[in-house]
């Protein structure tokens, strides 16, 4: 584990993004190769099933410091990482050890199973063990969540440094279902058996938001518009007449969307589609938040289903008659999608693939009202992709953009400040807004993003002088900043306070304008949700 | 004996504040920071090392009875004396005594040698007013030769690249301290201006530094060339700054401790470099006082006047301040020009 922090603190002390792919690079190269599997892993997100609960971490770090409980809570609440916390509070020591990396996570893994005192054993011996440095990546191992300040496209850039392979190649090959444990990372970046996973997914192309006015995209004919569905990217694959159906965020949720079981037989082995899967009745797209409900749960029950049916909204064909066509441009694509839907279409009319609709615009003028009746289509916006688009890997600019309608918004008065985490720990950055409901305020919202670092720093040094009472990490402050809180969605709820869930709440601006009292009402909100609330309650 | 009001910390027996914030007419400086040495005091009294940097900053008319470290003088009774706090060169903790009942007001400090003041001296007293910047136990600061030698290493390696090093900490205390502590045979030592208007009032008072030049007009910037530059806080960001390029950048503070503030800070390297005391001296320093009460200003005051009571039984008392101790980011209203960190 040692060779693992020390690319760490490597990692940790520079901002520059070569230095990072250097130095992972090096370590990929270097490292035992267990290890490195275990590091590509850590960093794309696949991290091992957790077996200690904080409140355990909390009550052994406790007691091997010799920290009273209730200072414990403070720092971390300072700190904002449980991980790093305990890290300082226990010092560590000067000795050297040479524990493997996945020898580390093995036996992390393997507490599951143990005793109670087994495990805390297994705990506090290591923690006594490692230098500084270790005990916090140690600690981090346990509790998950191990970024480093590394992203999937450095991940993907070390890689493909250290095999001088191309980066779509690595990023292709590194999603699918490999299992550290089980993987070599020389075979998993070795052109020879692609073939072997044969749930393997294409990485996502994603699109950035629009930055200039339309009409600088040149001439309307050379875009393909599409209304922005408001649901979950995916990926259908059928290969030797299996079914995956893959998220973007890479889950495997095939279970879950039973409806697309047909599929298997239905679609010729080597499809792979890209669309948005979206609850839909009666040619009607439902808002998403009707499709939350049914995720969470680990049954789907026949309620559920009638109540929710899924589809995909099919975007894009990216594997055709088991071949990567990702290289074809977006019109040759859009056609064989077209065909291949049409033929599952006559075998059975029934089937949950719907194609997204292509908008026929003659100008931009008019793709601009398109885009103001995305909400009535339950949609987010615009996607905008040039008719000659190859499907490119990751998020990228010029080809694909999303035009995205502007957020509704109400004003709403700071109520309460609590600590961040990560870079903003010891900051109050997370907010909790009000609106007035005769003389009293009603939370409607919590936001965390939207200000500038400037102005994060001064709210919170205000927050700091403004505090009326304080409980735990929250600090409630006198009623007077004002800040316009912009947001996607507005459903009932019964679970709320205010009568209503806020999709995607975030600050658009600070207020300095307007004093308190002008900031807007919970009837104000309701006039909202009547406009564009969805039909159903989320509680 | 002592009382806190709206204008500092009071003693209404020899009618004197200590590090007011709002004018009076005798002000004890504990040291010449913008917030506890502040502008608009009728007469100031302060250490003899701590007076040139006040002069300068708060302008050369002001009017400063200066006295060495255990220099005893009486008014109205009150005995009254200097003593070493070791935050930076002149800075004093405030020892009042008046029929047998010992006060004192540490202002900021921290213990250990520093190269450039005079090492924290702990003094028997009944009521010690402390700070609390870093009063939680996740901050153990590192042993300073440690870091020291961590700075040089940092530079030789940014030279070995080609890079310059911009070092920043405050102009008064923490510049002088890296300063002190750099290898000059790695390269040359470049100052800001604001850098070198305080290391020319050390030299005059105390000592020489390792040769440094000051980014002036008459400095090519192209000139420098793996070379190091203290600098003060605001510099980060400005044109000024931009010219040194290529250049990593490392930050000097007791917050560089948490990585969130570190990576906040977009820094390439953060130093764990206070001229605070850190939880374990904060505890050692009460201890060594045996005072019964103790007044905690500055900091984690909530939780580390608790923590007093739970652990030592201490009769301690969280007091408001206008005293912001070390700042990360750009504070609000000081007066100094080393704003920052």
């Amino acid at each position: 584990m040692r060779a693992f922090s020390e690319l760490f603190t490597r990692i940790d002390q520079t901002t520059s993004t070569n230095e990072k792919i250097d130095a992972l690079a090096d370590y990929f190269e270097h490292a035992d190769p267990k290890d490195a599997i275990w590091c590509v892993a850590l960093l794309t997100g696949k991290t091992p099933k957790r077996t200690i609960k904080s409140g355990e971490l909390r009550d052994w770090c406790a007691e091997v410091s010799g920290t009273p409980v209730w200072l414990l809570e403070e720092s971390y609440h300072v700190v904002g990482d449980l991980a790093e916390t305990i890290s300082l509070l226990l010092k560590g020591s000067d000795g050297e050890t040479s524990h493997a990396l996945h020898e580390v996570i093995n036996s992390l893994v393997a507490l599951e199973n143990k005793t109670d005192e087994q495990r805390k054993a297994y705990i506090t011996g290591m923690w006594r063990q490692l230098g500084r440095q270790e005990l916090f990546v140690f600690n981090k191992l346990i509790t998950g969540g191990f970024r480093m300040g590394v992203s999937d496209k450095i991940t993907i850039k070390a890689l493909a440094k250290r095999y001088s392979i191309d980066e779509n190649i690595v990023a292709h090959r590194l999603t699918g279902n490999w299992q550290a444990n089980e993987t070599v990372l020389d075979s998993l970046m070795s052109a020879t058996d692609d073939a072997a996973d044969i749930s393997r997914p294409y990485p996502f192309y994603l699109a950035y938001a629009l930055e200039t006015a339309p009409e600088e995209l040149g001439d309307v004919k050379d875009w393909q518009i599409e209304r922005k569905m408001d649901g979950i990217r995916g990926q259908i694959i059928v290969r030797d007449h299996q079914l995956f159906v893959w998220s973007r965020g890479e889950d495997l949720l095939t279970e879950k969307f039973i409806e697309f079981e047909p599929l298997a037989k239905l679609l010729p082995s080597g499809t792979v589609i890209d669309g948005e899967i979206i609850p839909a009745k009666d040619e009607n797209f439902l808002p998403f938040h009707v499709m939350q409900t049914r995720i969470g749960r680990k049954n789907v029950t026949k309620k559920s289903l009638m109540e929710a049916p899924l589809v995909m909204v099919c975007y894009d064909l990216l594997e055709h008659d088991g071949v990567d066509i990702r290289h074809l441009s977006l019109m040759q694509r859009r056609e064989l999608l077209v065909q291949l839907i049409e033929t599952v279409k006559e075998k059975e009319a029934n089937i949950p693939l719907w194609l997204s609709p292509v908008l026929i615009c003659q100008n931009w003028e008019e793709v601009a009202e398109q885009r103001l009746k995305s909400r009535e289509y339950n949609c987010e916006g615009l996607m905008l992709k040039r008719k000659d688009s190859e499907y490119k890997t990751g998020r990228r600019r010029g080809d694909w953009w999303k035009w995205k309608v502007d957020p509704l918004s109400i004003d709403g008065v700071l109520i309460y400040g609590q600590r961040g985490h990560g870079r903003r720990a010891d900051l109050y950055t997370d907010f909790t807004f009000a609106v007035w409901d005769g003389d009293e305020l009603v939370p409607f919202a919590k936001a965390y993003s939207g200000l500038t670092d400037k102005e994060l720093l001064e709210v919170d040094r205000w927050i700091k002088k403004h505090t009326t009472d304080k409980f735990g990490p929250v600090r409630s402050v006198t009623p007077e900043l004002v800040f316009e809180i912009g947001f996607e969605g507005i459903n009932a709820s019964s679970r709320h306070k205010s009568g209503v869930a806020l999709r995607f709440p975030r600050i658009l601006r600070w207020r300095k304008d307007k004093p308190a009292k002008e900031a807007n009402t919970k009837a104000d909100l309701m006039d909202i949700l009547r406009v564009y609330g969805g039909l159903y309650d989320v509680s | 004996m002592l009382t806190f009001n709206q204008n500092g910390i009071y003693c209404a027996q020899a009618d004197v504040y200590i590090d007011p914030w709002k004018p009076v007419d005798n002000a004890i400086i504990t040291h010449a920071h913008s917030d506890h040495a502040r502008w608009g005091m009728k007469k100031y009294l302060a250490h003899i090392h701590a007076a040139p940097v006040m002069r300068y900053r708060l302008g050369q008319d002001i009017n400063v009875q200066t006295v060495d470290y255990n220099q005893p003088i009486t008014i109205n009774g009150v005995q009254i004396s200097l003593h070493p706090a070791g935050h930076i060169w002149g800075s004093a903790q405030v020892r009042l005594e008046y029929k047998g009942e010992i006060w004192v007001v540490s202002g900021d400090y921290k213990l250990g040698e520093d190269g450039i003041s005079v090492p924290f001296e702990p003094i028997r007293c009944h009521h010690f007013i402390t700070e609390s910047t870093f009063g939680l136990p996740v901050y153990n600061f590192p042993d300073p030769a440690t870091v020291h030698h961590d700075i040089n290493d940092w530079w030789r390696k940014n030279r070995e690249e080609g890079k310059n090093s911009v070092i920043l900490g405050y102009a008064l205390g923490k510049a002088q301290r890296i300063h002190k502590h750099l290898d000059p045979s790695i390269g040359n030592i470049y100052t800001h201006g604001a850098v070198d208007n305080v290391n020319k009032l050390y030299e005059a008072a105390i000592e020489p530094l390792p040769y440094a030049r000051r980014i002036d007009s008459s400095i090519n910037p192209k000139d420098i060339k793996g070379d190091i530059i203290i600098a003060p806080p605001s510099a980060e960001n400005t044109p000024w700054l931009r010219k040194l390029q290529p250049y990593k950048l490392g930050i000097c503070s007791g917050w560089m401790q948490l990585r969130g503030t570190r990576r906040r800070r977009g820094a390439d390297r953060g130093f764990v470099l206070s001229d605070h005391a850190d939880w374990g001296q904060l505890n050692t320093a009460i201890k060594q006082t045996g005072a019964e009460h103790i007044y905690v200003t500055h900091g984690y005051k909530s939780v580390y006047a608790k923590w007093l009571q739970d652990a030592y039984g201490l009769n301690a008392t969280e007091v408001e301040t206008l005293y912001t101790g070390e700042q990360l980011d750009e504070p609000e209203t000081t007066g100094g020009e080393d704003a920052g960190i």
